[in-house]
């Protein structure tokens, strides 16, 4: 009788042990599931959202201040596959856009650097005083670079 | 003649299909003249486009280069016949239907002058492997079976993996095809040659050529070019004739009983597949000089006014060799590039016969399945399918787009043969279905990688922008610094500047 409890409460007290120090070895990881939120998204880095990036706003979502339909580059693809991640109902995107580059008119270009400052992927390259250009291959399409520019001489070209 | 040896491995699946054939064998192939206007396509292979390396308006000899190819995976384009170049423009190509590709055009002069050759090359038996890899890959040669990878790439590719058999594929198991049947029965000797330069160059011991028991006369020809060539490395076998055993991964499953691996290729099961076609085309560049200008073409179905073989200039029209064989029948309804099974309906007879075109087919009425109805789960598609997939799940999820499990069961494995389509008692397109499936999947990787690139670019410059802010901010201190050591003295410095002046004053 005495063994058995001794026994048992020896296996309490072990596991016990290995599941508190385990609680605080190996905490509970959000980062993980922030980063898993932020595969999903397309990285756009446009700021629609109103975070300024996809992994602020995979954050928000995770911490749930935000929504999960605020990404208009991502699609109602992306609303669905967040929601199945995150076990949410599916909502109807907020705004559509669709796929599209950033084409600067090189003859009116004045060569500000504002665009290419404004570019969070780095997709606009030429220097003070010198004609810009985009890299369509690298271009996300996420119009930011479209309103610091004094002249307006770029446009977003769609894809489709 | 050799004994044929039937010690074969197993095929899943698979279906006997009526062949088809016998009204393009009954007469030899005919040399097709020269057309007045060649039009050649600059991709005619898997892989990046070539460059055109012609002028518009320049006149070009018979086996000139047209266009050639600096990337990793690509095959140079060279004229038909001589003649000038008069455009270069996109025309209407049998790749996808109404899609255009960028062509040369070139308005012949009938003459037919081949370039000067420097020199007779040396013999193959004498040069290094590597040597004469590349030299194959000038020739512009590509798989003539329908896939056209090019060849010398494929053969570099083998030459790092260890081998074991060589593998010339005579298996034409598609319906009405018959154009690697004739090449089999007329130049049964030109295949054999380029089968010794390919061994040569793959320095491999043997090779088997593998053909259907439905092609009694092909295997009888080069049975007899066998039996006087004393070459024992070289053997030939004969396999029963169910499609699609002429598939690359379904032959060496055949002839050698070993598994390509999902998503492997053949060379992993030890074995280099080639077309019987793609021999003879090597056979004619090492030997001959010729490089690959032109091929053997199936012209038949019910739509043409005379089933025949033809050897056509690449870059004649499909109209130009209907033409030649007679003509349309007042039936011709619909117009297929390639077999019944793999092969594309194009709209219109323009498009150039290129490098890949084995066959045209002209039917009668449009081979119509019935109404499609819903999957009742019969598993005839699984019995059949020749890779062991299982159709019939595939498709649920082909209908749901759940990509993973597409993945997980083996869409990428599908070589679309066509087989589930025809015994599903539903009539459901399931190749169709299996081929948007994997456009999405690929769309879908596309879409994943352009995001990681996105990202790794965005995090780079957030790097690079937190380094320049902490330079910045390092530089301000440093002055902010300074300032307040330098300032009391400097402060100093400037009244008893003032005061002296006062003094004077």
């Amino acid at each position: 009788m005495l063994t058995a409890i001794l026994t048992i409460a020896t296996i309490a007290l072990i596991a016990g042990l290995a599941l508190s120090l385990a609680a605080r070895k190996l905490p509970y990881d959000e980062n993980a599931l922030v980063e898993q939120v932020n595969d999903l998204l397309p990285q756009t880095q446009c700021a629609q959202c109103g975070y300024p990036g996809c992994r602020p706003y995979a954050a928000a979502i995770v911490e749930g201040t935000a929504a999960i339909n605020l990404c208009p580059p991502g699609g109602e693809e992306t609303v669905r596959r967040l929601a199945d991640l995150l076990g949410k109902d599916i909502k109807p995107l907020v705004a559509a856009t669709q796929p599209a580059v950033a084409v600067i008119d090189e003859a009116l270009c004045i060569g500000c650097t504002h665009c290419r400052n404004a570019c969070p992927v780095d997709a606009i390259i030429g220097a003070h005083q010198f004609m810009h250009t985009v890299i369509a291959s690298e271009c996300t399409g996420c119009e930011l670079c479209v309103a610091p520019c004094p002249v307006d001489c770029i446009s977003m070209r769609s894809l489709t | 003649m050799t004994a044929p040896t039937f010690d074969l491995g197993k095929l899943h699946g698979g279906l006997r299909l009526t062949a088809n054939k016998s009204s393009s064998t009954a007469t030899p192939i005919l040399d097709m003249p020269i057309p007045e206007q060649l039009v050649l396509p600059i991709t005619q292979h898997v892989g990046d486009p070539a460059h055109p390396v012609v002028g518009i308006g320049e006149r070009v000899l018979k086996g000139q280069l047209l266009a050639e190819s600096d990337s990793a995976l690509g095959a140079p384009v060279h004229a038909s016949s001589s003649g000038k170049v008069i455009a270069i423009e996109p025309w209407p190509v049998s790749r996808r239907n109404g899609d255009t590709a960028p062509c040369i055009i070139i308005e012949s002069d009938g003459a037919d002058k081949p370039i000067e050759r420097a020199e007779s090359a040396p013999d193959f038996t004498t040069l290094e492997p590597d040597v004469l890899l590349t030299q194959i890959l000038h020739g512009g040669i590509v798989g003539l079976g329908g896939a056209v990878f090019p060849t010398a790439q494929k053969l570099m590719q083998a030459r790092t993996c260890e081998l074991s058999y060589l593998i010339l594929n005579g298996v034409e198991c598609e319906p009405y095809i018959s154009c690697d049947d004739m090449l089999m029965r007329e130049r049964a000797a030109e295949i054999i040659s380029g089968a010794e330069i390919l061994m040569h160059a793959l320095q491999l011991d043997v090779c088997y050529i593998v053909v259907e028991s439905d092609k009694p006369e092909a295997l009888h020809t080069l049975g007899d070019v066998l039996a006087e060539l004393h070459d024992k490395r070289i053997i030939l076998k004969q396999v029963p004739s169910i499609y699609p055993s002429g598939g690359e991964d379904q032959l060496v499953q055949l002839v050698t009983n070993r598994e390509v691996p999902s998503g492997g290729l053949p060379t992993d099961a030890g074995c280099l597949v080639q077309n019987v076609g793609t021999a003879a085309a090597i056979h004619d560049w090492v030997i001959d000089h010729e490089p690959l200008i032109s091929r053997i073409i199936t012209i038949t179905g019910d739509g043409v006014a005379s089933p025949m073989n033809v050897r056509a200039r690449i870059g004649t029209t499909v109209a130009d060799a209907i033409n030649f064989t007679g003509g349309y029948t007042e039936r011709a309804e619909q117009l297929i590039i390639g077999g019944l099974m793999t092969g594309r309906s194009v709209t219109t007879d323009r498009v150039p016969l290129v490098k890949a075109s084995n066959c045209v087919l002209v039917l009668s009425e449009t081979p119509s399945p019935g109404a499609e109805m819903p999957c009742i789960r019969c598993g005839n598609c699984a019995d059949v399918c020749p890779v062991q997939l299982l159709p019939q799940q595939l498709f649920w999820y082909a209908c749901a787009d759940d990509e993973r499990k597409l993945r997980e069961f083996g869409l990428t494995d599908c070589i679309e043969c066509g087989c589930c389509d025809l015994v599903c008692p539903s009539h459901i397109p399931l190749t169709f279905d299996f081929r948007m499936a994997k456009g999405r999947i690929r769309e879908l990787a596309d879409e994943k990688a352009r995001a990681a690139r996105a990202r790794k670019r965005f995090e780079a410059r957030n790097e690079r922008l937190d380094l320049e802010q902490s330079k910045r901010d390092s530089e301000l201190a440093l002055q902010k610094k300074s300032v307040k050591q330098a300032g009391p003295a400097a402060i100093a410095e400037i009244l008893k500047r003032k005061r002296q002046q006062d003094e004077e004053d």
